[in-house]
């Protein structure tokens, strides 16, 4: 999924403070997950920032919505009966959904609530970490099914540097080394041998390198 | 003879190499260049010129490189890939190369973290086995990383680095045989203390035969002080200095303790010649470029050869 974290509640009041009425749109998929921007976020929101404004001296009205998904147009058409009655929208889905709300209604302020993160998985209860840094040709196969890209501070290909230590990478205890897991389950694969073909330099315009990327699936695309 | 290589040269004649490294200055210096390399005159075959090591901004590897070259050095040019991605890597080894720079060493580098711009993108375009390919690509087809020709393709020796200490230890001879596959001439290895470790490890190299196919420099390193041996041991991160250096550091009086750090450094190197396999010496005598004359001297490998 793709994980966000909420800004901090200063940044947000600079955003709104000069528009009276607010118009709050959640997200119902990763960033509900992630416990960032869903239903029940949206409504602690909107409690804090009228607190924060009132305590201020000013005052602000938010309307509550949360879409089924805000990176999709045919749910961010929700929200046309809102918006006439709102002077600006604050967003707390991820930064897709803050740029379909943004493109739908173009004469409308839209703010981020939220930082976007990245492509992660949940670790445990209230942890997530990273997993996937949407390369675009996906190395798993080879890799024993943990990402090198993503997942090691120096995104080797071809195996850890001089810094690992007891499983750990360099940069710090509270994270592993990407390739002694691979190491491990590829010895558990019995599937060491892959190890020794050397990864050859990524061609990265599959990630990002080639410019804005874009899907067409022509059996799809209207 | 791939290259015209002081290094190779030396190397391919069955000599014991030494080299020793400068970390270029932290602002426009070049004479602290020249003052360092004054200390390494006549005892080292080359000196390493690092890049932006411990991720901290100094002047970069290849005017360092230039400023020892002037000065009659042979420098090696290293080059991390955290800094630059495949075009500025290429433009600057052709750089370095057309100024007579032929000898280099392919690395990863410090993460960003531990210097003074942890905020700094990791380029990490290529990693350093990619880089070893790379440039022996240049060197041996006249190729671009991208595959178009080069005029005057630049003839590098091309060195990379090993850790025998890092972990997972099974793992450490096979990313030597890779970097040796991936083209790397020689090695320069991480700093040895703990020498049963590192023969061990130079076992596992034989049996694969990788001594054969690629010359070996052993790391060493002298220590200051206890304080020194104590910060290696628990704060770098892949280092492996036994609790005994600790104690024998410790052992000396404040005043006595640089001297016991040479002792050791030589006692180190003695043993490591009797390693099947080591081809030479890598002394990294950080900002303690003044004593490496005393060790190579100490360690009987003067004069060094005319080759």
């Amino acid at each position: 999924m793709i994980t966000a974290e909420r800004k901090p509640l200063e940044e947000l009041i600079d955003y709104i403070r000069p528009f009276r009425r607010l118009l709050l749109v959640g997200c119902n998929e990763c960033v509900t997950v992630c416990a960032a921007g869903g239903r029940k976020e949206v409504g602690l929101l909107a409690s804090g920032l009228q607190m924060a404004l009132l305590k201020a001296g000013a005052s602000i009205e938010v309307r509550e919505h949360t879409l089924e998904r805000q990176c999709d147009p045919e749910y961010v058409e929700e929200l046309v009966p809102m918006i006439d009655g709102v002077d600006a929208v604050m967003s707390m889905a991820c930064g897709c959904g803050v740029q379909e709300v943004a493109r739908r209604f173009k004469d409308k302020p839209v703010f981020p609530a939220l930082n976007t993160k990245f492509m992660g998985a949940s670790e445990r209860q209230g942890v997530w970490a990273e997993r996937c840094q949407g390369c675009g040709d996906c190395l798993l196969g080879k890799t024993g099914g943990i990402c090198p890209i993503a997942r090691c501070a120096k995104q080797l290909m071809n195996g850890p540097c001089g810094g690992s230590t007891g499983g750990h990478c360099e940069i710090g205890d509270d994270v592993d080394c990407a390739w002694a897991l691979i190491w491990e389950r590829l010895k558990a694969l019995g599937l060491q041998e892959n190890y020794v073909e050397i990864t050859p330099a990524k061609d990265w315009r599959s990630g990002g390198g080639g410019g804005p990327r874009k899907i067409i699936r022509e059996d799809l695309a209207e | 003879m791939k290259t015209e290589s002081k290094l190779e040269k030396v190397l391919a004649a069955g000599h014991l190499a030494v080299t020793s490294e400068c970390g270029p200055p932290r602002g426009a210096m070049p004479d602290k260049v020249r003052e360092k390399g004054k200390y390494l005159e006549g005892v080292v075959d080359g000196v390493n010129v690092t890049d932006n090591q411990t991720a901290m901004v100094r002047m970069s590897s290849l005017a360092a490189s230039v400023i020892l070259k002037q000065e009659g050095h042979n420098p090696l040019l290293q080059m991390v890939s955290r800094d630059r991605n495949r075009l500025a890597m290429q433009a600057d080894i052709i750089g370095a190369y057309s100024l007579g720079i032929d000898t280099m060493l392919c690395l990863s580098g410090d993460h960003t973290k531990f210097g003074d711009h942890p905020m700094a993108a990791n380029v990490h375009d290529i990693d350093s086995i990619q880089m070893i390919q790379m440039v022996k690509r240049m060197r041996d087809e006249g190729l671009f990383q991208g595959g178009a020709e080069i005029k005057s393709p630049p003839k590098m020796f091309i060195g990379a680095a090993a850790n025998p200490f890092a972990d997972p230890f099974e793992l450490r001879v096979l990313r030597l045989a890779k970097k040796i596959a991936a083209g790397a001439d020689f090695i320069q290895t991480q700093c040895i203390f703990n020498v049963d470790k590192f023969e061990l490890w130079m076992e596992g190299v034989r049996a694969m035969g990788l001594h054969k196919k690629c010359y070996i420099l052993a790391g060493v390193t002298p220590i200051k002080s206890v304080g020194a041996a104590r910060y290696m041991k628990n704060k770098v991160p892949g280092m492996d200095v036994p609790q005994d250096i600790v104690d024998r550091m410790a052992a000396q009086p404040k005043e006595k303790q640089p001297e016991e750090g040479i002792s050791i450094c030589v006692e180190t190197i003695e043993r490591l010649k009797k390693v099947e396999g080591v081809a030479g010496f890598h002394i990294m005598a950080i900002d303690w470029e003044e004593k490496v004359g005393e060790i190579v001297e100490r360690a009987g490998l003067l004069p060094r050869p005319v080759v």
